[in-house]
């Protein structure tokens, strides 16, 4: 063996070398593996007499309502000042910096804002205090915003905002028509039926299709809205039942018919609403923060559009919970802070402007009859009925694996490759291996 | 120069001239670095795929048990004995072999045209022409722009309503899982890619001296003859490490296909992005797994190019002199039948018995 060609070798190894390291950095976060003993703290380990600086850790703060009100906090208690630690906008990360805080047992983040889907995975693993019902009151909160933030009756966040699915319609093609704002699916199809003929180029409905958290949302509320469930009461996967069948049916047949455009197989939530302003499409499901731009002043539809409660098989349909909630760690210090400054953050006053400065839903029932609020936000009374009839997403811990084998199984069916029946049967098995 | 050697320790290092300890002391903060931050991680990414997160969740409270447990090789074995089976472009196979096929074929798919486009790239940068300089700028732009920027880009153009669709006047969904995204992944890798191939390319081109060419054109070699014959060969070694370094690039593809289509897509899922979504499952034994079958498979993949296209990523002369002089003083001894007296010193510096 010659020594160069060695030395070739060497070189070309180290090399390589180099192209792992992108990919171990991927996987080398959590070195440590955790002690046998988290997930053990308690309500009743809690001090929440202790007070002192805190840190709050949520997402990009784009409308700056919330370094506002920190301020105000920060100037009205000295002693307990609260630093807001910016995560990116991108849900996984924040989700993966919060995990490696978990992980560690670091409680650098004495509050974190959780997405209501992964309060299951971080309460499961012991990551978040449970609050206990004498510090903290959810009265007049959201039924189903409070619902989300539970895991096995147990109360591990406060919730901060909420979010629900609304139908945004063509207001001014519909009067054109005389026709009325549809409740159920088949309600739906006769308004289209006698609209569209004199549109060129619009298609029925369109939604959010495209493979990733959106579909399931989508997916969960066509099954809801049949009367068909995810999970069922006792948490049990239900997915092949008839109910659940002919909801996806409706999604399914609605792209074969060409109701639902082709394209809306690629469509996340501004795609679809893009579509909405370019006239693509007359009846659009959607999140409320759709209301501003599409009434805004750069819109083409802008003054013509109106919100209703999605529809559903035989009557209103059931929407898809989205939001975030309060959550404090287990490891943290100054968990009295940590109480007071979220009980401050959840006052009526605090909630109303964070509507209106951020458009985020508040978690208080009562805003939603607001004058002032509902003369902003039109359609406030339309988004109180979708999220008091609206249904969490399975509170599983392995909530990403869940997730996606429901995108699998709709998304084989959107596409036609798998027909509804095997495609949610195939699900029912997927899902009974991951819940147990 | 070989007769100047004195009989010294048998083992000596042929390519040594003495000053191995010093050259020690002087690289050794540089190693301790890249003990730290590349041995470690390598090691405690080994570590980390021999064990598996405690999945199990307590019926009664809901807690999940903590912890990890060792299960040796099974993460790499699950891919045989329990696999989880999607239906991407290959059938319906294990989630790992699917990205590791698809991991395949994009780097083949990729390398290939890349290699076609970057080398007629690299033959019209070399020619002499009115507007050059804005011709070479035009075609590095694409280099220039992270993958990730890229990728957000193509993902416009490739949008239902988007430019590609209009330009070809189809409606082809690009962003949805299917065949049409990997063709999606290639393109835009392509089109980013094939100047840095080109680049090197060009490079190359430019040490080919002019008299080579008009001796060609005297003897009345075609422009195809020369090319094959002249700029082909000439401009091999240039080209192989750079078709080399995409290689290994494309192998470890996650930026496109993460940025532009998705995760959880299996048409475009490389070991890459299942390794992040792995990660991302707190299934951290069975991500650091994959991203050890990828860094063998990279490495595996390294070793065919140097082995079979000889491909000489340190372009040093002197080792290759070396090389060269060993060899034929082994030829020479074979005929002479004799033992081979090997060259012992570099070449460029004389003597090392001095």
């Amino acid at each position: 063996m010659t020594q160069p060609r060695t030395t070739r070798r060497v070189i070309a190894a180290a090399l390589t070398v180099g192209a792992l390291l992108a990919t171990a950095a991927c996987s080398a976060a959590p070195a440590a593996s955790p002690a046998a003993t988290g997930g053990t703290a308690t309500a009743a380990g809690a001090n929440w007499d202790e007070v002192g600086p805190i840190v709050y850790a949520q997402g990009k703060d784009t409308s700056g309502n919330l370094k506002a009100q920190i301020d105000q906090w920060n100037t009205e208690n000295p002693n307990e000042k609260v630093t807001f630690r910016e995560l990116s906008d991108s849900a996984d990360e924040q989700r993966a910096e919060m995990i490696k805080r978990g992980q560690s047992k670091s409680g650098e983040f004495t509050v974190m804002s959780v997405d209501v889907v992964w309060t299951a995975e971080f309460a499961a693993n012991g990551w978040l205090q449970e609050l206990p019902s004498d510090k903290f009151s959810t009265e007049g909160f959201l039924k189903a915003a409070v619902d989300s933030a539970t895991y096995f009756n147990k109360l591990y966040a406060m919730p901060s905002s909420s979010d629900g699915a609304l139908l945004y319609y063509r207001k001014d093609l519909l009067d054109k028509a005389s026709a009325q704002p549809p409740v159920t699916w088949d309600e739906m199809q006769a308004v289209c039926d006698k609209v569209l003929p004199g549109q060129s180029g619009m298609s029925c409905y369109g939604g959010q299709f495209q493979k990733y958290e959106g579909l399931t949302c989508n997916f969960a509320e066509a099954i809801n809205s049949a009367g068909g469930a995810v999970l069922n009461a006792e948490g049990k996967p239900t997915v092949n039942t008839p109910e659940a069948v002919a909801g996806l049916t409706w999604m399914v047949e609605g792209f074969k018919s060409g109701k639902i455009p082709k394209e809306a197989i690629t469509w996340k939530e501004e795609d679809s609403r893009q579509a909405f302003e370019a006239s693509k499409i007359l009846f659009l499901r959607n999140w409320p923060y759709v209301w501003n731009i599409s009434n805004g002043p750069k819109s083409k539809i802008s003054g013509k559009i109106a919100v209703a409660p999605i529809p559903g098989k035989t009557g209103p349909g059931v929407s898809t919970l989205g939001g975030h909630s309060y959550g404090i760690s287990t490891f943290a210090k100054n968990k009295g802070t940590a109480m007071k400054w979220i009980n401050w953050m959840l006052r009526p006053e605090n909630q109303k402007q964070q509507l209106q400065k951020a458009s985020s839903a508040p978690v208080l029932e009562s805003l939603y009859a607001d004058p002032e609020l509902i003369e902003q936000f039109p359609y406030l009374p339309m988004l109180l009925k979708s999220i008091q009839n609206a249904k969490p997403r399975p509170k599983a811990v392995a909530y990403g694996d869940v997730t996606l084998a429901i995108q699998d199984a709709a998304y084989a069916a959107l596409q036609g490759q798998k027909d509804p029946q095997t495609a949610l049967n195939d699900l029912q098995t997927k899902l009974e291996s991951l819940i147990k | 120069m070989a007769d100047s050697q004195a009989p010294r320790k048998a083992k000596k290092n042929p390519l040594s001239d003495g000053q191995g300890g010093l050259a020690a002391l002087l690289i050794s903060p540089t190693m301790a670095v890249i003990l730290f931050v590349v041995g470690l991680p390598i090691l405690m990414s080994i570590r980390e795929s021999v064990f598996r997160t405690n999945e199990g969740v307590d019926p009664n409270t809901g807690m999940v048990s903590q912890g990890e447990s060792f299960v040796g090789l099974q993460n790499f074995t699950d891919i045989f004995a329990n696999p989880s089976l999607v239906t991407g472009n290959w059938g319906s196979i294990d989630r790992l072999l699917n990205s590791f096929i698809n991991t395949t074929w994009f780097t083949i798919a990729c390398v290939t045209l890349e290699t076609i486009l970057g080398v007629a790239m690299a033959l019209i940068m070399a020619k002499a022409f009115k507007g050059r300089g804005l011709v070479r700028a035009a075609i590095l732009v694409p280099w220039a722009i992270p993958t990730i920027v890229s990728a957000k880009m193509w993902g416009l153009i490739f949008a239902a309503d988007g430019v590609m669709n209009k330009v070809i006047g189809q409606q082809i969904l690009w962003l949805a899982d299917g065949p049409q995204s990997q063709w999606a992944i290639i393109i835009a890798d392509v089109w980013k890619t094939a100047p840095f191939i080109g680049l090197l390319t060009l490079a190359g081109l430019q040490t080919i001296p002019a008299e080579v060419y008009e001796a060609a054109k005297v003897d009345g070699a075609s422009a195809w003859q020369q090319f094959t014959r002249i700029t082909l060969p000439m401009v091999k070694p240039a080209l192989v490490v750079a078709v080399l370094f995409r290689t290994l690039d494309t192998m470890r593809m996650f930026d496109l296909p993460a940025g532009m289509i998705g995760f959880g897509k299996y048409f475009v899922e490389t070991v890459s992005t299942l390794a992040y979504v792995e990660n991302n499952n707190l299934r951290y034994g069975s991500a650091a797994a994959y991203s050890i079958i990828l860094f063998v498979y990279i490495v595996f993949v390294a070793f065919l190019f140097v082995r079979l296209l000889g491909a000489d990523v340190v372009g040093d002369d002197e080792v290759r002199a070396i090389a060269d002089q060993r060899k034929r003083q082994k030829a020479a001894a074979k005929a002479s039948g004799t033992k081979a007296k090997l060259a012992k010193t570099t070449v460029t510096s004389g003597s090392a018995s001095s």
